[in-house]
């Protein structure tokens, strides 16, 4: 049963990396992404390292957890890797024919390979601790200056929140949208492209239909509700910033800092 | 919310809270599909009262209830709810914080993934102050008996819950009037009997004015007054015990009658002098066994 | 030979992972061809996860299944049940996809592999058995009918299979009463008329008092009760316990009873209540 399933990977709990305002983890995923795509040495890399792996620990989520969703990307990363390996020019270690491993080429494999498992990483740590609303929540506030650009910030992270509420329904709906055309002999995936396309038609037309209705239904209990929009709204949850956010800021910050210093350094 | 006088019939002199005056509503007016939905109505809801609204589908019972809380607004006639003309603008939002609406699809109105930040959506929109909003989300919550589901996701809930929380969501906002279109047609019957215990418990210790749109004839045995709709217009207005006197009407308008009313009916038929006005299992045990 | 056979059947969802549940557990029963046989149980006691092992939807974890003949286990032989057991879902007319209602109950004739003339006969013959008029609507949108027409358009398109086994999940649900009374006098009327079984999950006491000759309890994935309405309505403590009801007319003798009067309580219909405390009243 797929509804079961809560969608963004959010798994709760009571670690300090879940207590922290959702906007301080967004600011310090982005923060570390750029050292991250900063740094070019092995012990640049291994401090970064640490740090994030640090972080997992404070999360308190299994390690594992983090390592099953790298896994599950390996193709991507082998891929990157091999194309750096074969492809950067230099001193050739190894080759089989017009396949050349280079010195430089297997570096830049590891650098990049190390880049973007990192990046994966940090990414994790923020979505497996912080809820969807409460993600919602903290973009919103973070993209809140926009609005006075005429950005639609409130309705940006309506729409986002209630995509998110109604994603487990939906997906109830398609698994019974598909079971009852099955009834009817609906063949759903055999056939070739056209066929197939065309077959997809029962289920489509149906959910789409389906999620019309249920907009305007929503719209018209939303405004029943007296909603009209961000203007004058208020939040029972709203966002507090904390000690423990403006430390985690704080060092996040200072190993950003050093980052850039390092590379500043490495570039004179 | 104000304590009510359990006075079976309601508050007889009690101000009459929603006015409706010659209301005539046509769908697409003046357009090729147009459709005249309702013709002539004439209606006082009072303070406090316990109305049930039926008919059977397609009568504009549901088109009815959606002016009173200013989602339709009449091509004639008017509409006052509290003294405050539905046609006019600048009454709008009070109209719709004064009276709350619950629809069929318990899933189509939820707006959040967790429970109390959905109850507490009505009550943002007033933009209330967060410690009010939430004081009125736990009063809310425990109202209608969520109070342990508030961190959960809403889609996980049974549909009974759904609609308790539906109603949360709408007395979190502190309404006088509580409109529900066909609430229970989509709920098995342990979710259709909470949703009436709430309803009634709003109404008797809440004093909360609640209309209900349906047509079960069991939950309309509940209401204070009912009226009849067919066609677009009302057909019989009264007491449940006075509408339901009259079985050929509920018949030609394609309605039945509560199981206890109409073996009463079938009995008197027979010769038996059942008295009028046995509507539930209750009262036909009463009468039996006096 | 029963037309469906369930022995020890017990499906798992989501079997090995976290969010395992055991939707039916150890269910057996039989049911009998030509009948009408009532699936009651409140939400959540795998009524629905049941049927859909009928039609080759799902199929059991363990435990065997035998459907006009045919066991299940078979995977081949369980991919074409959809061609002898129609399954109505809940709130059908939300399935309707084509563009006039003539193509969207012609769907399963067509899936069927008929000719377009059978497929025509077919078509019109189940819009009338559902009480819609083939001239007026076949060239019509599904999505321009009302609510109800809908709805019935969608059985029309199970009817469409002309199958030997009808199952409808709460096929009445949400419609007015006399709308709810045409629909299951038609669906009776069409069992009677064709020899078809009908199967019916529902948690209306009413319709099941009113219509099933044998009835199965479900409770939390297991079979609680298995037998004839009047029996089942014998056991209102341990129906209320399950969360369902007993219809009102059972109900009241109930009330009656518990209060000393001595009346019979295996009473089903109305007219059954009336002639019960008509007899009373003349004793008295």
């Amino acid at each position: 049963m797929i509804s079961s399933i809560t969608f963004g990977q959010f798994i709760p709990g009571n670690s300090l990396l879940h207590r922290l305002d959702p906007r301080t983890k967004v600011i310090c995923v982005i923060a570390t992404a750029i050292a991250v795509v900063s740094i070019v040495k092995w012990y640049e890399f291994a401090i970064l390292a640490v740090f994030i792996f640090l972080s997992m620990i404070l999360s308190r989520i299994p390690a594992r957890i983090f390592f099953r969703g790298l896994f599950s990307i390996w193709l991507l990363l082998v891929v990157t890797f091999s194309l750096q390996a074969l492809l950067t020019p230099g001193e050739v270690l190894f080759g089989l024919g017009a396949l050349k491993i280079t010195r430089e080429g297997l570096a830049a494999g590891c650098q990049i390979f190390l880049r973007l498992a990192l990046l994966i990483l940090i990414a994790f740590l923020l979505t497996l601790t912080t809820s969807p609303i409460s993600l919602t929540a903290g973009l919103e506030s973070i993209l809140a200056p926009l609005k006075r650009a005429g950005v639609p910030t409130h309705e940006l992270a309506m729409m986002m929140t209630i995509a998110l509420r109604f994603v487990p329904t939906l997906l109830t709906e398609a698994e019974k949208v598909i079971k009852a055309q099955q009834s009817r002999g609906a063949g759903l995936g055999s056939g070739e492209v056209v066929e197939r396309v065309k077959g997809l038609l029962p289920l489509f037309v149906p959910l789409f239909a389906g999620a019309l209705r249920r907009a305007e239904e929503l719209a018209v209990a939303m405004e029943a509700r007296c909603y009209r929009g961000g203007a004058n709204r208020t939040r029972m949850n709203s966002l507090v910033l904390e000690l423990p956010d403006y430390v985690t800021l704080g060092i996040t910050f200072a190993v950003l800092a050093m980052s850039v210093w390092l590379r500043f350094q490495n570039r004179l | 919310m104000p304590e009510k006088k359990t006075v079976y019939g309601g508050f007889p002199e009690s101000p009459a809270y929603i006015k409706v005056k010659g209301l005539t509503y046509v769908y697409n007016s003046g357009g090729p599909s147009e459709q005249v939905a309702l013709t002539g109505v004439e209606l006082e809801i009072k303070k406090g009262e316990f109305l049930a609204l039926v008919g059977p589908n397609g009568s504009g019972k549901s088109t009815l209830a959606r002016h009173f809380n200013a989602l339709l607004t009449p091509t004639e006639g008017k509409v006052l709810v509290d003294g405050m003309d539905t046609r006019q603008a600048e009454y709008l939002w009070e109209i719709r914080q004064r009276v709350g609406m619950v629809f069929q699809n318990p899933d189509n109105q939820i707006v959040s993934s967790l429970v109390e930040e959905d109850v507490a959506f009505g009550a943002e929109n007033l933009g209330l102050p967060p410690s009010e909003v939430r004081a009125r989300v736990d009063e809310a919550l425990r109202l209608t008996g969520l109070s342990e589901y508030r961190n959960h996701a809403p889609h996980l809930l049974s549909g009974g819950q759904k609609q308790r929380l539906a109603i949360a969501g709408v007395l979190a906002m502190r309404p006088d009037c509580l409109v529900l279109d066909e609430p229970s047609a989509m709920l098995d019957p342990s979710g259709r009997r909470e949703l009436m215990d709430i309803l009634t418990r709003l109404n008797r210790s809440g004093g909360v004015t609640v209309v209900l749109v349906t047509h079960d004839m069991e939950e309309a045995a509940a209401a204070d007054k009912v009226l009849i709709m067919s066609g677009g217009r009302p057909v019989r207005e009264g007491t449940p015990a006075e509408v339901f006197a009259d079985e050929q009407l509920l018949r030609d308008v394609g309605l039945e009658l509560p199981v206890a009313a109409k073996i009463a009916h079938r009995l008197r038929r027979r010769g038996f002098l059942v008295p009028d006005g046995i509507l539930t299992v209750k009262d036909m045990v009463s009468y039996l066994c006096r | 030979m029963p037309v469906i056979r369930v022995e020890n059947l017990t499906h798992i969802y989501s079997r090995g992972t976290p969010f395992e549940v055991t939707s039916l557990d150890n269910v057996s029963l039989e049911i009998q061809r030509g009948g009408f046989y009532a699936l009651v149980g409140a939400t959540g006691s795998g009524k629905s996860t049941l049927v859909q092992h009928f039609n080759g939807i799902l199929a059991p974890t363990t435990g065997k299944v035998w459907v006009c003949g045919i066991d299940v286990a078979n995977k081949r032989l369980r991919r074409e049940l959809w061609r002898k057991v129609g399954l109505v879902f809940q709130q059908p007319e939300h399935q309707l996809f084509e563009e006039t209602v003539f193509d969207d109950v012609a769907f399963g004739p067509r899936n069927l592999g008929l000719s377009a003339k059978e497929v025509r006969e077919r078509v019109f013959d189940a819009l009338r058995l559902v009480g819609l008029d083939p001239d007026e609507v076949e060239q019509t949108s599904p999505f321009r009918l009302s609510g109800g027409m809908r709805r019935k358009a969608a059985i029309a398109g199970v009817l469409a299979l002309h199958p030997e086994v009808l199952a409808l999940d709460e096929p009445a649900a949400g419609l007015d009463p006399l709308s709810r009374r045409q629909l299951m006098e038609r669906i009776d009327h069409f069992r009677m008329d064709r020899g078809i079984t009908v199967v019916l999950v529902t948690h209306n006491m009413e319709e099941v008092a009113r219509w099933a000759d044998r009835v199965a309890v479900l409770h939390k994935g297991r079979l609680a009760m298995e037998a004839a309405p009047r029996e089942i309505f014998n056991k209102a403590e341990e129906l209320r316990a399950m969360g369902l009801d007993v219809p009102a007319t059972v109900e009241l003798m109930l009330c009656l009873q518990a209060r000393g009067v001595p009346v019979r309580t295996s009473v089903l219909t109305t007219d059954e209540a009336v002639e019960e405390i008509a007899g009373l009243l003349n004793r008295t």
